[in-house]
């Protein structure tokens, strides 16, 4: 019949219990959380069993939740089953003090230039990484970009203020 | 059954007679066997009419550079012949595309590589201002990191706005004394953006 949704979950909630959790289905592509001490158990459970088979990393990425406090960071892995075309997504959430995960490069060599990069917009620490240094933005900059507090538009402008993209009020010759 | 051709059906006969242009010897005294004027007129006269660009053709405007340079918007009657890509061999540097800020050294390396007398252009919005990307990677402006001559604006500019950018670099570089390369002002301005 094939590798169905179920069938993944039924093995993963065999193998790693109450651990797992949230799991649901958008858009048919199963979804789940880890906590961040067994993301790599996960992914090595998911790689090596011999029905799951899930040995290709697509995606390595992350989102920043500024409101949820103590979970405000998550990193996102998109495995791919390419034998029976099966893909799933699983996601674990660290704080924002100490956003320190275990690398995945032991496992899949496409995530050491993947956790370079959420590495450079997120700040996330990957512990165990090769070389965790930025890859895409400036060597020297100091900040996060990808972070909800920084804003997007260069600051070293000094044409263009903040009534012009919506934020602060509008200077007084420039009303009516 | 396919559109009926509405366009170029009453094609004109190029007539290469009426077609050729000269360029205009500049003003001087004339005599037998002897023409004097003034040396920045003639430099400037030689320099303008086969100015060797190179282009740091970087997005989307390196294409319309591309369609400048083939045989409809021919870049090549104005002297621009032969593009090279070595900074050591070109006099004008002609930046096309968005420049990022990572970019932002390299650019100036290949500027500081170029021998005087060099000119940049700026082409298009990107170059120009960092145009539509107002945001922490791009580099708002090649003026930045260095001197620029002519800006020629659009997204992308359109191969005429090129090549009219083109022609008023040849009119700065028909009209440049020969001393102003050594000229105090000169040096301050390179001195402005860190160069010796």
């Amino acid at each position: 019949m094939g590798l169905t949704n179920e069938t993944i979950k039924e093995r993963l909630v065999a193998k790693f219990g109450e651990q797992l959790s949230h799991f649901e289905e958008p858009y048919g592509l199963l979804t789940f959380e880890a906590p961040k001490e067994l993301n790599l158990k996960v992914m090595q459970f998911l790689f090596d069993d011999a029905e799951l088979q899930f040995r290709f990393l697509t995606d390595l990425t992350a989102v920043h939740y500024p409101d949820q406090k103590g979970r405000e960071l998550a990193v996102v892995y998109h495995l791919h089953n390419l034998v029976d075309n099966v893909r799933l997504r699983f996601k674990v959430f660290t704080t924002i003090e100490e956003p320190d995960i275990f690398t995945a490069t032991q496992l899949y060599s496409a995530a050491n230039w993947m956790e370079r990069e959420t590495y450079d917009f997120f700040g996330i620490n990957f512990v165990g990484h090769p070389n965790l240094k930025r890859i895409l933005n400036v060597d020297e900059m100091e900040y996060f970009p990808m972070r909800k507090e920084f804003p997007l538009e260069d600051q070293t402008r000094i044409d263009k203020d903040d009534a012009m993209f919506g934020r602060g009020t509008l200077p007084e010759s420039a009303k009516g | 059954m396919a559109r009926p051709v509405r366009f170029n059906i009453h094609p004109i006969q190029a007539d290469i007679k009426d077609n050729i242009s000269m360029v205009n010897a500049p003003e001087g005294h004339t005599g037998e066997g002897f023409f004097a004027t003034q040396l920045s007129s003639v430099v400037g006269l030689a320099r303008k009419n086969s100015l060797w660009p190179l282009p740091f053709a970087t997005s989307c405007c390196g294409i319309e550079f591309m369609s400048v340079m083939a045989s409809h918007y021919d870049l090549a009657r104005f002297g621009a012949e032969r593009l090279a890509f070595s900074p050591r061999q070109c006099d004008l540097l002609m930046v096309m595309g968005t420049i990022a800020k990572k970019m932002g050294p390299i650019l100036k390396q290949v500027y500081l590589q170029m021998a005087e007398p060099r000119w940049v252009m700026a082409v298009g919005a990107c170059a120009s201002s960092g145009g539509i990307f107002d945001t922490y990677s791009v580099l708002q402006g090649i003026d930045q990191v260095v001197p620029v001559d002519v800006y020629v604006p659009g997204c992308p500019p359109r191969p005429e706005a090129i090549i009219d950018g083109f022609i008023r670099i040849q009119e700065l570089v028909g009209n440049e004394s020969v001393r102003r390369r050594n000229s105090d002002e000169y040096k301050a301005l390179l001195h402005g953006y860190g160069i010796q």
